[in-house]
């Protein structure tokens, strides 16, 4: 089953090489890490889609926590959570599908945020189900590039996170 | 005053109570071992920087305390990590500290430049590289407390050159904060009370203990709790010391090489406590066969070690020591409730005797040739009650487990969990530097002990006098069995051929070589032995195909134990 978990640590050198390092070396999967600085510059979130049975994903979750750099951990499977990547789409633009790429644009909110006589860069923002549409969609015109960030997620409601 | 990072790191390990560390000088760690000159803190130079960690592993594992090793970069560094590998599978707390090229080299492929922190990550509890002379006195604080809180284990600090010679003011943290690392240490009660419960009504309990029992010091309160439960004890590699052998309620080792009667007992049980154990694959055999009847109660400190192999139905985290003086307090409450569970424990230990009258650990003498069992057996009776006994990896260690006999905890020192040929030498010789007046026996084989023979040079220049039993059937013993048993006795690469006179060996580094040949000599060998003075090798030309037995091959269950070849 696919978790999404969240992961709090020290904004340190190395960080992610342990992190990373741990998944490898436990036969863990990772389908997506993303990580950025929060508010506190001294700690880091991350942002990782693992996937494995109960019994799996009970030790990813104990093996996190177990790194000293690790602060806190929330698994958002199970719970309400609000869930976003984004990627940026270079597509194919041709005289004829132009105005059908703008259409599929407009549709999922996306923007076209480059030009050129022959393609559009499209950049959309969604859940990772909506990425995948959109980007099933664009494919028939010819994907020459694409880059996808990779989940970030929040849980819904007033509740805050220490540490965000 | 303003102090260089090497005078800091050595004043914070005197402030950390090191008395003696065990490494090996280079270009990267010059400075330290210039300061080193003046310091109080002994330094051992060993002869090979595996055997410097493993030394300090010794150490740590006779005294309890942190151990610590020393090596430069690059090569230096690099042979340290079968030593630290080892100390991380046994939990053995650890600091070591290895020299690093300036920081302004890092990154450029510098001479005797790696990256050990990168190289280091998966078999450390944490790692450190160090890169600003202020960070220095509070990483190596932190380094401490990390390597003996929660579950221990080693801990590097890679120091680069320019930050042993910076200045700056010391100031050594009296308290560690570390907002991402609070080891639970104290036992949920109400999880006690229902193990209480669970013992009380369960008919055929086994307490299965590890190494935790050893690393808490908790062997009074094992043998507290034991007995007011009237429970079998059982012990893994690493729990062997911590209940005594000849109690009678202790059923010896389980597993692979375990007693009939251990396994027997572990796969008839109803209930298997689990004392600072983790279920390792030699213990349990094949998983799906293992304890099938037993309900699960877990003890341990390190929470991803709970349901990692097997279900528990009933997880406590926690010091082992801490979780154990509870439980014997809360049976103190019952007493009336003790009573009838131990009436009710009699037809199980009952059981348990059959199982061990009908297969006692056992071994056919002989009047011809050595038996590997019978030196065990006799050392045992010749050496003193608190010698501590050290082995390499192998047929020979796993006799030691079985047939020595431990009494005091703290006395077998071994490698569990990595399995280190070359670990037992210099674990001995970090035990005696540790011990200097107590007998420090180092059970090897001939081909573990040529891993690291080298270290004959430290004992004698340091006159440690470790007694060193060889073992030697000329072969890779362990791996001929296997072979024998699942390869149709085809011996690829595990007989040794060259045979070694281990006497002229001892006598090459300054030491005493011993032989015997036949078992009328073996107990005038180590009387002899233990009479001289200094380090001496016992040799002892053993039977050469001599198997370990009982044996649960590789993936099969416990109770398919083969009893003898």
């Amino acid at each position: 089953m696919r978790h999404t978990i969240s992961v709090l640590v020290e904004n340190e050198f190395g960080v992610l090489t342990r992190i990373a390092g741990l998944f490898s070396g436990r036969g863990f999967n990772i389908e997506s890490l993303s990580v950025a600085p929060t508010l506190d510059p001294t700690l880091s979130r991350m942002t990782i889609v693992t996937s494995g049975d109960d019994r799996i994903i009970e030790q990813v979750n104990k093996q996190l926590n177990k790194l000293i750099d690790t602060i806190k951990i929330i698994d958002f499977t199970g719970e309400d959570f609000i869930e976003r990547e984004m990627a940026l789409i270079k597509v194919n633009a041709e005289d004829s599908t132009r105005a059908e790429i703008l259409r599929i644009c407009d549709i999922f909110r996306g923007k076209v945020v480059d030009v050129t006589p022959k393609c559009y860069t499209v950049e959309v923002t969604g859940s990772p189900v909506k990425v995948n549409a959109i980007i099933d969609l664009l494919r028939p015109m010819g994907i020459k590039e694409l880059v996808r960030s990779g989940p970030v997620v929040l849980g819904r409601g007033p509740k805050g996170w220490k540490g965000n | 005053m303003k102090l260089t990072g090497s005078k800091i790191l050595l004043e914070s390990l005197s402030l950390e109570g090191v008395d003696t560390i065990f490494g090996y000088p280079g270009g990267t760690v010059i400075n330290i071992y210039d300061d080193l000159m003046g310091s109080s803190i002994k330094h051992i130079l060993t002869r090979h920087e595996q055997a410097a960690v493993h030394a300090a592993d010794g150490y740590a594992r006779a005294t309890g305390k942190v151990g610590v090793a020393i090596a430069t970069s690059g090569p230096g560094a690099t042979n340290t990590i079968t030593g630290i590998a080892n100390a991380y599978m046994d939990s053995i707390p650890m600091v070591v500290i290895t020299g690093q090229v300036p920081t302004g080299l890092i990154g450029n492929d510098a001479f005797q430049e790696a990256d050990l922190v990168g190289i280091t990550r998966p078999i450390t509890k944490h790692n450190y590289l160090v890169k600003d002379i202020k960070d220095l006195a509070r990483i190596i604080k932190q380094a401490f407390y990390i390597a003996r809180t929660g579950r221990p284990g080693p801990v590097v600090v890679d120091l680069p050159k320019d930050i042993q010679m910076a200045t700056t003011k010391f100031e050594y943290p009296e308290t560690v904060e570390l907002r991402g690392y609070k080891p639970t240490f104290s036992g949920n009660v109400r999880m006690i009370e229902k193990a209480i419960k669970m013992m009380l009504s369960a008919k055929k309990p086994v307490l299965y203990v590890g190494g935790g029992a050893t690393l808490t010091d908790a062997h009074a309160e094992l043998m507290e709790l034991a007995e007011t439960l009237q429970a079998p004890v059982t012990t893994t590699l690493m729990g062997m010391a911590s209940f005594p052998t000849r109690h009678p309620l202790s059923l010896g080792m389980l597993g692979m090489h375990g007693t009939y009667y251990a396994n027997m007992a572990v796969t008839n049980s109803d209930l298997l406590i689990a004392l600072g154990a983790r279920f390792d694959d030699r213990v349990t055999g094949k998983i799906d066969t293992f304890a099938p009847h037993a309900k699960i109660i877990h003890v341990d400190v390190d929470p991803t070690s709970i349901k990692k192999n097997v279900r528990v139905d009933l997880p406590i985290v926690g010091d082992l020591r801490d979780v154990l003086k509870k439980m014997n307090k809360a049976l103190g409450e019952k007493k009336e409730d003790v009573a009838q569970a131990n009436e009710a424990h009699k037809p199980w230990l009952e059981e348990i005797a059959a199982w061990r009258k009908e297969h006692p650990m056992s071994y056919k003498p002989s009047k011809t040739e050595i038996k590997p069992q019978f030196v065990i057996e006799k050392l045992r009776e010749l050496s003193n009650d608190d010698a501590i006994i050290t082995t390499e990896v192998g047929q020979h260690q796993m006799w030691t487990a079985q047939f020595f006999e431990f009494t005091q905890p703290r006395t077998f020192l071994s490698s569990g969990g990595l399995g280190t040929m070359g670990y037992g030498l210099p674990a001995a010789l970090g035990a005696q530097a540790a011990f200097p007046e107590r007998q420090v026996i180092d059970v090897s084989g001939d081909g573990s002990f040529q891993m690291n023979s080298q270290e004959l040079a430290t004992l004698v220049q340091y006159r440690l006098p470790v007694k060193i039993v060889i073992l030697n059937n000329n072969f890779l013993g362990m791996v001929r069995q296997w072979q024998q048993l699942f390869f149709d006795k085809r011996y690829s690469q595990t007989c040794m051929e060259l045979p070694i006179d281990f006497t002229k060996l001892a006598e090459a580094y300054g030491a005493t070589g011993l032989k015997a040949t036949k078992p009328e000599e073996v107990e005038e060998v180590i009387k002899k032995a233990f009479a001289t003075p200094g380090p001496v090798i016992m040799e002892f030309k053993i039977s050469r195909e001599e198997n370990v037995m009982p044996m649960v091959p590789s993936g099969a269950a416990l109770n398919e134990m083969v009893l003898a070849s």
